[in-house]
């Protein structure tokens, strides 16, 4: 199989997560789209590890890792949208401007 | 064209349109269930791309609680006790039976989300032009699947710190949300 199809398809949804992050402005939304982009990078991980024929199999175990963090961070993620949502009601991003001043 | 390529043709176009779906669906819990659809096409990329320990991983991880938690989030953020008139829509749209606390959860205005478009249509595309000039011919030669015995014996000897420090990491998240989310 070329290379270049895992990759593209690896880019495809990078831009689509850059999409949704910009775009929409619910932020379980933006969270969702933050997991399609980790993904897209899992995809390059093991697509290079298999095309590189590592004896360590590093992209995979990378792979590993990042699935570990993505999953770290959407609980974190979450547990601050609803305290956020219990305290001021919205889950919309643009509204939430606490830090801004 | 190998019997490879076809099914990874196949799980392309549809984790892409999935993907696609995820971020232009107006229902919200219709985006996390296109999410699943995307997620599940990801991992038979990587069981064609040799790797079925990280599939599975994915399919339990991702698919199994990932999105669950995603959809307790979506569930407990659009609770919304008070009076209402008129029919309820909760989908979310610019209908006026949208009650207020649901309209606030509306997309950005048309123009910015041109913008948004645009942006993320010039990262696929520059990313494509250098991929291409870069990877062009390169091909992944068919290999056996690698084994559990191999990643484990990778991870417990070459990469025993970083497997310790996301244990840690896991560990400082779980006590992070326990804190943020009870109430005292």
């Amino acid at each position: 199989m070329p290379l270049l199809y895992p990759l593209l398809l690896a880019a495809f949804l990078f831009g689509v997560g850059i999409y949704g992050v910009l775009a929409r402005r619910n932020a379980v939304l933006v969270l969702m789209s933050v997991e399609l982009m980790l993904n897209a990078v899992n995809i390059n991980l093991v697509a290079f590890n298999a095309y590189l024929r590592d004896q360590l199999v590093g992209g995979q175990v990378f792979a590993l890792f990042v699935i570990a963090v993505a999953a770290a961070e959407v609980g974190i993620g979450l547990a601050i949208v609803l305290l956020i949502f219990r305290n001021r009601e919205t889950v919309n991003v643009d509204e939430i401007d606490l830090l801004r001043w | 064209m190998s019997g490879q390529e076809i099914a990874f043709g196949v799980l392309a176009v549809f984790g892409g349109l999935a993907a696609l779906a995820v971020v232009t669906a107006r229902n919200v819990v219709h985006s996390a269930l296109f999410l699943v659809v995307s997620l599940a096409s990801i991992a038979g990329v990587y069981l064609l791309l040799a790797a079925p320990f990280v599939a599975f991983v994915q399919v339990i991880i991702y698919v199994g609680a990932v999105v669950v938690l995603l959809l307790f989030g979506i569930m407990l953020t659009r609770a919304y006790n008070g009076p209402v008139r008129g029919p309820v829509d909760w989908r979310d749209d610019s209908s006026p039976q949208t009650p207020l606390i649901g309209r606030r959860v509306l997309d950005n205005a048309p123009a910015a989300r041109l913008g948004a478009a645009v942006v993320g249509a010039s990262v696929f595309g520059m990313l494509s032009v250098f991929l291409i000039q870069a990877f062009g011919g390169e091909r992944i030669e068919a290999g056996a699947p690698t084994s559990l015995d191999q990643l484990g014996t990778s991870i417990f000897q070459r990469f025993v710190l970083p497997f310790e420090a996301v244990s840690v990491l896991l560990l400082a998240a779980l006590i992070g949300a326990i804190v943020l989310s009870r109430r005292d």
